[in-house]
């Protein structure tokens, strides 16, 4: 019967299957950071047991670090203790650890593909639910509990019950000012926060092949906002250029049979999918979300949604609460709305070439009067590479703040925050209320959208930027 | 550890009519600092009860409101628990009290966390639901009864209903059995499976030194 590669990876990794109970699957990566497992390493610690396999384990420091320089010490005084306790865990139990201060330090999904740990065909996991990152890969990612982070340290094996499937088909080209942050956007608002509940999306068609790898993950990474833990998209010759050579890679005849087993990770032709949905890129516009979960989007030229509109009162209720909180009115165009920050960084989009396009909106130019911008590197390597490249000048020539690598404000857990009632435009993937400081309202969008917004301090059409005419 | 052990109990419903509530306003971020479990209770729905300098807010968020004290089950809105997948969400729900969750459906990660801390997310069909939730506003005095071993809730009108739970998490909770326990039986397998998958990731080990 023809698979879709969900299903071969998935097969390939269940270690036993009893009637009625959920497969034991067996996991090949594991990513640890300090919010989400000390308890873990606390549980293993009270059963008297080891690290099953510390070589498929790897932590690193992100979420709750400044991301002011690193010669100065952790100020907050239980963020220090959360790093220091992740530092302990990681030599007790014999855990590699690219801890705060090291050079490959990063938000933990940036740094595994940046390593090259992260391989098509694996099963990867991290108690963090934007580890579907890694499914740009095709590997098959996940987020799990803390409780699930124990079992995988203790045994490298988690209980799972084989997820539904859900092909998301996106044809056709994007237009110039039009990227991967709008594609996902654009699903997201189409299907629903909890429109892949219980399935894993693979992502397919024209528009995603021509995708380079840092696009695919800024895909993958928000398909838990779509309310599926995992997104995929097949592997293919853009996938092995961007892990050939890199520090974990295979290499040498190893590259090459592992390159011979990854060709076959594709869905069968004829391979059946428990949902589809097409998206056809050439009408897909810049997208900025205006409400309090990501679902809550809308193309850039749109104008904010009236609750009267609604037809189920529950939609309805959830809009009114949304405007309410994020004070905005209903038949406004999201265009030109002030902001009083903008963020861009996180494991959505703090990669080098994010840092690229921003920096090339903002090159010469000086962000608007009063507003704060804030560029943050989703690791210490990407902040090297765009040093390299005269990226932090243009930053900071613009009037930008460039940052340490870290979540910084997408979290809002290390002081980087909004003050209440304050307006960001954020690359990152949740506008939660309250996400990014307590009473701080955020608009999701893709680095274009944010760093035209930054010399405007009103959100901006990118396509009105030079070299993006319609 | 010991897993946690559920079988029968009754109790009283609070309502929270919300769709989409994301583990952010259950546990915000602030409050992950913690390296343990405990003192989670006052970070729930934190930024929806209490005010700047601390104080409750008035009128308080529905959970504090004395007529719902002691109330165990929580009616919500649809999607519950959706974003994060931070277990900290079930924790302070645990520790404030709560036991059930009814909703017409739960984010997957939630969903797990729940079951391994003894809270039973329990999927209704929407007018059974839509019921519940008014009998939660308006009759203070109604419990409902919920039956795991039968897998059965009764309403205050009497009625039982069964609701869905898969029969691996029922027997685990029924007995007081531990997932990860469970797994290190089939050590052999594990084993077999890992010798005959060896793999190509190695964290310890870069293959090409940079
Ligand atoms: S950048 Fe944001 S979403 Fe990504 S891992 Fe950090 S906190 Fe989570």
């Amino acid at each position: 019967m023809p698979q879709t590669i969900i299903e071969k990876i998935w097969n390939q990794h269940v270690v036993d299957q009893q009637e009625g109970a959920p497969a034991i699957l067996a996991i090949d990566l594991h990513l640890v950071h300090e919010v989400t497992s000390p308890q873990a390493f606390t549980g293993l610690r009270s059963r008297g047991l080891k690290v099953r396999r510390p070589d498929r384990t790897v932590a690193t420091a992100d979420h709750s670090i400044p991301t002011t320089p690193r010669n100065l010490p952790i100020a907050d005084e239980m963020a220090a203790a959360q790093v220091k306790q992740l530092e302990a865990n990681c030599a007790e139990f014999g855990v590699p650890l690219h801890g705060w201060e090291s050079p490959n330090q990063g938000i933990v999904h940036v740094i595994g593909p940046e390593l090259g740990l992260t391989q098509p065909g694996a099963t990867i996991v991290c108690g963090d639910s934007h580890t579907a990152t890694h499914g740009a890969f095709g590997a098959l990612a996940f987020g799990i509990g803390t409780s699930e982070v124990e079992m995988v340290l203790a045994t490298q094996c988690l209980l799972q019950r084989k997820p539904k499937t859900y092909l998301v088909r996106v044809d056709g080209t994007l237009r110039p000012g039009v990227s991967a942050k709008d594609i996902i956007l654009a699903l997201i608002a189409r299907i629903g926060v909890g429109g892949g509940t219980g399935h894993v999306f693979e992502y397919a068609g024209s528009a995603i092949r021509a995708l380079s790898m840092e696009e695919r993950m800024t895909i993958c990474n928000m398909s838990i906002e779509g309310g599926a833990r995992a997104g995929l998209v097949a592997p293919d010759e853009t996938t092995f250029a961007y892990l050939k050579g890199r520090p974990h890679a295979p290499q040498g005849a190893d590259w090459d049979a592992a390159v011979a087993r990854w060709r076959t990770l594709t869905s069968d032709e004829g391979a059946t999918y428990d949902k589809e949905i097409v998206i056809d890129a050439n009408t897909l516009e810049p997208m900025v979300t205006y409400g309090t979960n990501p679902g809550m989007g809308l193309p850039i030229s749109g104008t904010i949604p009236d609750p009267a509109n609604e037809t189920d009162p529950a939609a309805a209720r959830a809009l009114t609460r949304a405007l309410e909180y994020m004070d905005l009115r209903a038949g406004d165009s999201i265009i030109g709305r002030p902001v009083n920050t903008v963020f861009i960084g996180s494991c959505t989009n703090g990669r080098i070439s994010d840092l690229r396009l921003a920096a090339n909106v903002l090159k010469g130019q000086t962000v608007a009067k009063g507003v704060r911008v804030m560029v943050v590197p989703g690791s210490a390597d990407v902040k090297r590479q765009a040093e390299r490249e005269g990226l932090d000048t243009i930053f900071r020539d613009a009037g930008a703040d460039w940052r340490e690598a870290g979540c910084s404000m997408c979290i809002a857990m290390n002081g980087d925050q909004l003050a209440p009632g304050e307006y960001a435009i954020s690359t990152s993937n949740r506008n939660f209320e309250g996400r990014q400081g307590k009473g701080g309202r955020t608009f999701l969008a893709s680095p274009l959208t944010a760093a035209a917004t930054a010399l405007t301090g009103v959100i901006a059409d990118p396509r009105t930027l030079p070299g993006m005419s319609r | 550890m010991a897993a946690p052990k559920v079988g029968t109990f009754t109790t009283g419903l609070v309502p929270l009519p919300a769709e989409n509530v994301d583990t952010d306003q259950i546990v915000p971020a602030r409050y992950l600092k913690v390296i343990d479990k405990a003192g989670l209770a006052d970070a729930l729905f934190h930024d929806w009860r209490f005010e700047a300098d601390g104080t409750k807010k008035n009128p308080p968020f529905v959970i504090d409101e004395p007529r719902y004290a002691g109330h165990g089950i929580l009616v919500a809105g649809d999607n519950f628990g959706t974003g994060s997948s931070r277990e900290h969400a079930p924790w302070a729900l645990g520790a404030f009290g709560i036991k059930a969750i009814l909703a017409t459906s739960f984010a997957d990660i939630f969903k797990s966390n729940a079951l391994k801390n003894g809270i039973l997310p329990i999927v209704l069909p929407a007018p059974l639901h839509a019921t519940l939730m008014q009998i939660a506003k308006e009759d203070l005095a109604a419990t409902v009864t919920i039956n795991l071993a039968a897998a059965t809730m009764t309403t205050p009108d009497g009625a039982t209903h069964a609701f869905p739970i898969d029969l691996f998490s029922q027997k685990m909770l029924l007995d007081g059995l531990d997932e990860l326990d469970y797994i290190r039986t089939q050590g052999e397998k594990i084993l077999a499976h890992e010798t005959a998958h060896p793999g190509t990731i190695n964290t310890l080990q870069p293959n090409t030194p940079r």
